[in-house]
């Protein structure tokens, strides 16, 4: 990381429902080409502040950049330099494989012949070239996840927003999803993704362990470990969550 | 064991529907506006109709004569208007009718009442009436009664008395409440109990949580009979609620047996959530539940079961596809109750339809039901 | 906007994979279009009526003769006194009892008799005041030609004739059918637009849809324009249907009535898609919808006349989209009224549509 150039550069954000406050005073910055792990409890804030981020959501108080972007007053700008996968599924499911690449290469302005040429790419890069007429109903999960991290990646954005991508799969599709993510990382996209499982976190560039709706610890899985004389992420987890005071849902 | 596991899926449903706020403000107001507006606005009865008149001459009977009809609470007087522009006039709806004067009315007046009533008759020598009424006939009921009314009024001073006399049992004020009460008590109930039950089962089916319940110890039954018990109390608060509502603000005599009532309500309560299981059986999308019950529950129950259309009045057919919905053998015992104060016996017939209505749906929808687990 | 057409293609796409959708668009409005006419009928026939015969003269033999000869009524016995009769009615054998006093012909003459006597079922109220009604009329007619027989005055009625115009034959169905039509784009353009909103609402897609950059009248416009080409292509099926099987065509223009239904539709899709919006689930979207599609049907003239309500329930109905709807189809169907008759209409219809779709598209969220 030469080019220490910020994507997504956060100060003092909050978000408060009434008396309850999600997210606390969040500073952090999140630099190109990182896999940046966002992990917490639930119910610690990460949806929370992930969705500000998107423009799904406005701050109560502080101050964000995404892409270059104002969070609070250029939201429909940033949604044209994100791509966003929740944890829900979120593919149209009675549209074919190819359908919902033109969907949503559409929604994003790419011509149709761009559009025909990237997901010619993307289906065989997922290895499923002979399903560009299945419904996505019929595919199995691990597929429909690839595929729905395929299509917000298919504008080429500058940042990738996961919510805990791969809930519900097998341990391979997992390997093969995270696979993925490296490409895109590599190609220089940003990846910004929360997680339960800790061996992803391992994965990632930096992690940042949110607990309360603050950010308890910052940096490379390596240096956390360290800082906090922890064998792995997850017991360094484990041992940051304990202090948490909301109730774990 | 399996009791206890019960009543807490009755309590989860029953919370379920008590912390959503807009549901119960639904399942409770809804029911509440809807009698009180339609039991008071609905009506077929002609009672008010617009009419123009033309006359070429204003004359002093012409004038007696409008007076005679705008004295009377069904007319209201629109003007006068041009012989040329009568269609006009009822082609924007200004007028349901024009009364048209032909021009030597006062003349056949005269000549009318100088011959003597016998010789009136004869003032239609030529064809052509002293007094034409021009109805806008579109709404047929409409003209028809209206035609009644202005011949009498008209004809007021020439007629024989009034040898005839009419009342009308049960109803003697005509108040439209009484017809449709019964009626809408018929359709909310469905409403309530079949719609709302199919939604909530076919949600979780849609949500997966269904699964989740099946592994419970308690039996898939219990959990769909937990499912309904919620809705069938809210049902029978409004049921109560529309009851009194209907006795002391619509003024529904509510004369016969109450216990009656009552009963074959609860009957129906129970059907209606019967068909909403039975609903819930065959649909995998709330979607899917919802446009079965809103197109196919609907509009049958307000066209086919009597309570604005006569079923004696439908082709035969039609009247056979009628005895296939509840609502019609509901709505027709309830009218026997609760206004004509028949005894429970004049019901015997509905009550034993609706029951074997009642049993059918609940053995055809826990079969389908336990089938879908195999 | 450059989103729009992808958009409406997934639409589209969406709606003719559905396994029910397309199959609901063209079987409902047809089975509504075979059935309900025959039912929505005033027109009352089949009228059972007991005669109480006290008099049992030559008038009371006209009129029972006349009873028996009218295709309204059936008499289905002449009983010995008015309790017994009451018997049959409370049974449900009769609907009408006509008692005809002791010496009615005689004191008709004179000119001083007790009248004739109609007690009608009402409990159903229009079977019950029709009938009484149309018997009322046989005795007038019988006791006329009766007096005119024993060489009486004469009853003025032919001073006056009635005219019955665009429906001279008064088929009530020809009423009924330009109502079925609005009913049927109530319900289809009102509950569809609805539950397909919701339904992505709650399959999570339209999460997906609000992190990109799509705008929200191209959200709006993309979920109601296939509902608006749906609602006319069914309302153009449905006036072929009225042409084949009814025999019943416009009198008015046909560009009229288009004009007038699309600015009707606008407005349901519109209030489905706001209702939606606003709505966390299915269930109180659909009740809502409910709500306000009974009151559309039952309260803005659909079924029974605006003119039969008591005032402040007309001043209701101004409120009312399909009231302007109703009233102009009606005339533009039977009485061939034209744009210029209508204009009040159109222009509360036009209204209604921008008020309601604005508040549609307001409506819809992409930030919280």
């Amino acid at each position: 990381m030469n080019d220490r150039e910020a994507v997504i550069s956060v100060r003092e954000l909050t978000k408060c429902f009434g008396a309850f406050t999600a997210v606390d005073h969040l500073s952090f910055e999140v630099f190109r080409g990182e896999i940046f792990g966002f992990l917490g409890a639930n119910g610690a804030g990460k949806t929370t502040a992930m969705r500000m981020l998107c423009g799904l959501s406005y701050p109560t108080s502080g101050w964000g950049r995404v892409a270059g972007y104002d969070i609070a007053t250029q939201g429909e700008e940033i949604k044209r330099h994100i791509g966003y996968m929740s944890q829900r599924f979120s593919l149209y499911d009675d549209l074919t494989v190819l359908e919902n690449i033109r969907l949503f290469g559409g929604i994003y302005g790419l011509s149709r012949r761009e559009i025909l040429r990237r997901a010619v790419g993307l289906l065989r890069r997922l290895g499923i070239r002979g399903e560009a007429h299945t419904r996505v109903r019929s595919l199995p999960l691990g597929w429909k996840q690839k595929l729905a991290f395929a299509v917000a990646t298919l504008h080429r954005p500058e940042v990738v927003f996961l919510d805990e991508p791969t809930g519900g799969v097998d341990p391979l599709a997992r390997r093969q999803f995270w696979e993925l993510i490296y490409e895109a990382a590599a190609g220089g996209t940003t990846i910004f993704v929360t997680t339960h499982y800790m061996d992803e976190a391992e994965y990632c560039t930096r992690i940042s362990m949110l607990v309360d709706g603050r950010i308890q610890a910052l940096g490379t899985p390596a240096e956390l470990k360290c800082r906090f004389a922890a064998e792995s992420v997850d017991e360094l987890f484990r041992r940051l969550a304990r202090g948490a005071k909301r109730a774990q849902e | 064991m399996k009791r206890v596991g019960f009543w807490a899926f009755v309590r989860k449903e029953s919370l379920h529907i008590l912390r959503d706020p807009r549901t119960m403000l639904i399942v409770l107001g809804i029911p509440v506006v809807q009698l009180l507006l339609f039991g008071f606005a609905l009506s077929t009865e002609v009672n008010n109709l617009d009419f123009s008149v033309a006359a070429p001459h204003r004359s002093e009977a012409v004038r007696q004569l409008v007076e005679r009809i705008a004295a009377n609470d069904c007319f209201t007087f629109r003007g006068y208007v041009d012989p040329q522009q009568i269609d006009r006039e009822l082609r924007r709806g200004r007028a349901d009718v024009v009364v048209v004067f032909a021009d030597d009315f006062d003349r056949r007046m005269a000549d009318g009442i100088s011959a003597g009533g016998g010789e009136a008759g004869g003032c239609v020598d030529d064809g052509r009436a002293a007094v034409q009424l021009v109805f806008d006939a579109s709404n047929p009921n409409m003209a028809a009664a209206g035609a009644g009314y202005l011949q009498r009024l008209l004809c007021a001073g020439n007629a024989p008395g009034a040898e005839v006399e009419m009342h009308l049992l049960y109803n003697p004020r005509m108040k439209s409440a009484y017809n449709f009460v019964p009626g809408i008590m018929g359709l909310l109930f469905i409403l309530i109990c079949s719609i709302m039950t199919s939604v909530s089962i076919v949600r979780e089916k849609e949500s997966g949580t269904m699964e989740v319940l099946l592994v419970s110890p308690v039996r898939p039954v219990g959990i769909v009979f937990a499912k309904m018990i919620p809705y069938f109390l809210l049902s029978c608060v409004d049921l109560a609620v529309i009851l009194l509502l209907a006795r002391y603000v619509l003024g529904v005599p509510l004369s016969g047996s109450v216990a009656g009532v009552v009963a074959i309500s609860i009957l129906y309560l129970l059907l209606a959530l019967a068909l909403g299981l039975f609903i819930s059986t065959i649909a995998d999308r709330q979607a899917t539940a919802l446009v079965i019950s809103a197109m196919l529950m609907l509009l049958p129950v307000i066209m086919l079961s009597g309570m604005i259309f006569p079923v004696e009045n439908m082709p035969g057919v039609l009247q056979a596809l009628s005895c296939a919905i509840p609502a019609r053998w509901y709505i027709e015992a309830v009218r026997k109750l609760m206004i004509q104060a028949l005894p429970f016996s004049a019901v015997v017939r509905e009550f034993g339809i609706l029951l074997a209505m009642t049993v059918a749906l609940v053995a055809v929808a826990l079969h389908k039901f336990n089938d879908k687990l195999e | 906007m450059r989103t729009l057409p992808v958009l409406l293609e997934k639409e589209f796409r969406l709606f003719f994979r559905s396994p029910f959708l397309p199959k609901v668009v063209v079987l409902f409005p047809l089975m509504i279009m075979l059935v309900i006419p025959w039912v929505t009928t005033l027109d009352v026939r089949h009228i059972d009526v007991a005669v109480v015969d006290g008099d049992h003269s030559r008038t009371a033999r006209r009129i029972i003769h006349k009873i028996e000869a009218s295709e309204y009524f059936s008499l289905r016995g002449v009983e010995a006194d008015y309790a017994a009769a009451l018997r049959r009615l409370e049974a449900g054998e009769v609907d009408a009892i006509l008692e005809i006093p002791y010496r009615f012909e005689r004191n008709l003459t004179a000119r001083s008799s007790e009248p004739v006597h109609i007690a009608a079922n009402g409990v159903n109220a229009i079977k019950g005041s029709l009938g009484g009604q149309y018997l009322a009329a046989v005795v007038r007619e019988s006791i006329a030609e009766r007096i005119r027989e024993l060489g009486g005055e004469d009853s003025a009625e032919g001073l006056v004739v009635v005219q019955n115009r665009y429906n001279p034959t008064l088929d009530y169905r020809f009423y009924m059918i330009p109502a079925l039509m609005i009913m049927l784009l109530v319900m289809i353009c009102g509950f569809l637009p609805a539950l397909n909103l919701v339904g992505e609402k709650e399959s999570g897609t339209i999460e997906q849809i609000n992190v990109s950059p799509v705008g929200r009248w191209s959200f709006a416009l993309a979920k109601l324009i296939p509902f608006w080409v749906i609602g006319l292509i069914v309302l153009g099926l449905v006036m072929i249907v009225a042409r084949l099987l009814y025999g019943l065509a416009p009198e008015g223009s046909i560009a009229a009535i288009f004009l007038a239904a699309a600015l009707f539709i606008f407005t349901m899709s519109g209030l489905g898609l706001g209702i939606a919006n606003r709505s966390a689930n299915m269930q109180q979207t659909m009740f809502v919808m409910f709500f306000f599609v009974m009151l559309f049907i039952l309260l803005s003239g659909l079924v029974t006349p605006v003119e039969s309500m008591p005032r402040w329930a007309q001043g209701l109905t101004r409120i009312l989209p399909p009231r302007y709807f109703v009233d102009a189809m009606r005339a533009l169907y039977l009485k061939g009224a034209s744009i210029a008759d209508l204009w009040v209409n159109y222009a509360a219809l036009a209204l209604f549509a921008l008020a309601v779709n604005g508040w549609a598209a307001l409506s819809y969220r992409k930030q919280l």
